[in-house]
């Protein structure tokens, strides 16, 4: 589905910083100054290796953490910082988040349709009991499970379908914008296919927005509309996935597709590698500054090393 | 090749089912595998579907659970002096396989760096611990060879981090520390069971190619375990494609890439995002794995098998032979059964890899 990009933006994050405090002579910056912005029924795919920051920022962004610096803004509400009532309940039910693990995320005492509807529980957005039954067996029906699963407990389901179980508990409170932090690293090829297909056909139907967080790269072109990549808590490149794919800028972003193992042996096992070390390579992330490429491909670094590197 | 392969593992018939309080499960029903000197093997399939308990009774290291083994592992292995030796390790007791094979002449790498190692021990004293249980050397020789390991896998200040405890590395060093501590005793097979999972992909590349080099530096022979097809074109000489306890298709990895005939193997493949192809939907194979506590009639795999015939709800299919080294065990393959092409996405896909390759060749 194309995405309108001349439309407002339905999440702008600018500048933003997230530090912790480990003691008093040690802070980890996490993440450091970061801007993109993601667009009504888009997907935009973070990637980037462990440890560069990409779970940091969904988590910030549905204020997990609390921003150290910088402005989030969902549909012109500034949610970065205190908030008032009616902002935090449209936080709340409009930006939903799908975690790593499945079965780690389900409540194993609770049944499924059970932990579905809690959040229609919690906002009070259904008037009877018949309607909210109706509504969760509608989801369930939606994300491809069988309506009458709705008192199983989370166990006495496979991995797929519990993954498909976090989905239907994001989309039924009808969100603008779901967070996926790394949903399809924990399953199988096939079962990580299926799940693809099903947030692609979601999107379609509800016009969604999706932050995509994973370190896979195959499966982020197969899905985003746009990438970032991070490294060290900077947001290096950023743009569509073909420009991404097609035109790597960035050495680091170079180093990270030269990676991607090719299922193809007699190409695969004659392959170079395309080693990158950031200390090594004398690239300083804090000096650069956002560079267009073309189109909506930017690249952070400084005007000498942009002029080397095109 | 002029000379002749040696085998060193020869798996055959080999049948393992476990006891559970709801009944017996038959995780490996038959799976036939060889393994030969310097060579590496692939087996690929999805969870469950019994890799990791091959091996793991290869190793002797299966639960205590198992209630029926049969069938046979045979493993050739050298003495010290040079003379052969064949035994089965099926019939042996723990102790005996305890002393002689674990970690001695057969290793193995586990998924989880973290897990698999003792958080409360030093790696210097992770990686002597094998050598000094089993040779019997002084403790200032263990040292000085696990010094020597932790170069050889390539860890930066190696005298340093004999010191320090697994905590104090990263995901991707860990892992060097665990393929050290599987080299320490200078196995004859290693066994790396999805080594990579647990990691991102620039670190995946990196380990892979520690092992590649590894074996063919100590003429290792690797059997490696994974779902990731990507993974299996760099690293296998042969591949076994693993479904519900049972190899359905074996060959040798070109076969396997550019001519699969087993319906899952097109499965799996083309459920790989293609990274040239702009499809817009992923294809997949409908449903998931079987569960093995209930004993089906006919094929396995017939029920997610768009392809299946009648006779796949009957009677199991045999392995039909391809070429020498090619089998598949699908009633496709039958000279009774119709004509059945592949999806037609995958043979573009197919098509479009092999002039790749080609090209590939051309360059070179």
């Amino acid at each position: 589905m194309p995405v309108n990009y001349n439309q407002p933006p339905l999440l702008k994050v600018e500048g933003l910083r997230q530090y912790f405090r480990v003691c008093a002579s040690c802070t980890v910056k996490a993440v450091e100054d970061v801007s993109f912005e993601i667009y009504p029924g888009e997907t935009y795919g973070l990637v980037g290796e462990s440890g560069s920051g990409k779970s940091t920022i969904g988590r910030s962004i549905i204020r997990l953490y609390t921003p150290t610096d910088g402005r989030i803004c969902f549909h012109g509400m500034d949610i970065s910082r205190r908030m008032n009532p009616d902002t935090k309940t449209s936080l709340h039910t409009q930006i939903q988040m799908i975690f790593q693990d499945p079965k780690a995320s389900l409540n194993p005492r609770k049944i499924a349709g059970d932990i579905i509807g809690e959040g229609l529980d919690i906002h009070h957005s259904c008037k009877s009991r018949a309607e909210r039954d109706a509504k969760v067996k509608e989801i369930f029906v939606k994300v491809g499970l069988a309506p009458e699963h709705v008192s199983r407990y989370p166990h006495e389901f496979s991995g797929g379908q519990q993954q498909r179980l976090c989905i239907a508990r994001a989309l039924i409170m009808n969100p603008k914008l779901i967070i996926a932090d790394e949903c399809t690293s924990a399953l199988d090829v096939s079962i990580q296919a299926q799940v693809v297909n099903l947030m692609k056909d979601i999107q379609e139907e509800t016009g969604t927005a999706y932050l995509f967080i994973t370190h896979n790269l195959s499966i982020v072109k197969y899905i985003s509309h746009r990438i970032g990549v991070l490294h060290l808590g900077h947001l290096l490149e950023t743009g569509t996935a073909e420009e991404i794919f097609g035109h790597p800028i960035h050495p680091y972003t170079k180093s990270l597709l030269s990676a991607i193992p090719v299922p193809n042996p007699a190409v695969e096992k004659n392959r170079i590698l395309e080693c990158y070390n950031y200390k090594t390579s004398g690239i300083d992330y804090s000096k650069g500054s956002y560079h267009l490429v073309e189109g909506m491909h930017y690249v952070k670094c400084t005007d000498d090393e942009f002029y080397k590197w095109n | 090749m002029a000379e002749e392969k040696e085998t060193i593992l020869r798996i055959r018939d080999l049948h393992i089912t476990f006891c559970s309080l709801d009944g017996s499960i038959h995780a490996i029903q038959g799976v036939d595998l060889d393994l030969a000197k310097g060579e590496t093997v692939a087996l690929v399939g999805e969870s469950g579907s019994g890799k990791s308990v091959t091996m793991k009774a290869v190793m002797g290291i299966l639960a205590n659970n198992v209630s029926a083994g049969k069938g046979t592992i045979e493993f050739r292995y050298h003495h010290e002096d040079g003379r052969t030796e064949t035994v089965d390790i099926l019939k042996q007791d723990k102790k005996w396989i305890r002393r002689n094979i674990n970690g001695k002449r057969i290793a193995m790498v586990f998924q989880d760096p973290m897990t698999s190692l003792d958080p409360t021990m030093s790696i210097g004293k992770q990686i002597m611990e094998g050598m000094i249980w089993h040779f019997k050397i002084p403790k200032q020789e263990a040292w000085n060879r696990a010094v020597e390991l932790l170069k050889e896998v390539e860890m930066e200040e190696p005298r340093k981090r004999m010191k320090q405890y697994p905590h104090q590395l990263s995901g991707g060093q860990r892992q060097r520390v665990v393929i050290a501590i599987a080299l320490a005793c200078n196995p004859e097979i290693l066994i790396c069971d999805e080594p990579t999972t647990a990691l991102d992909v620039t670190i995946q590349a990196k380990i892979i190619e520690l092992i590649k080099r590894i074996q063919k530096e100590r003429q290792l022979s690797v059997v490696y375990i994974t779902h990731d097809f990507g993974v299996v074109a760099k690293i296998a000489d042969y591949v076994n494609v693993m479904y519900a306890g049972k190899i359905v298709e074996k060959g040798t990895t070109d076969e396997i890439f550019y001519d699969p005939r087993h319906p899952y193997t097109w499965g799996l493949l083309s459920a790989m995002p293609d990274l040239d192809a702009r499809e817009e939907r992923l294809s997949t194979i409908p449903g998931s794995p079987p569960n093995l506590l209930y004993e089906r009639a006919g094929d396995a795999f017939a029920p997610r098998n768009p392809y299946a015939l009648v006779v796949d709800d009957k009677v199991k299919p045999p392995m039909f032979r391809i070429t020498d080294t090619h089998f598949a065990a699908t009633w496709l393959l039958d000279p009774r059964a119709p004509k059945v092409e592949m999806p037609k996405q995958l043979r573009l896909r197919l098509n479009r890899m092999k002039k790749e390759a080609e090209e590939h060749a051309g360059k070179l």
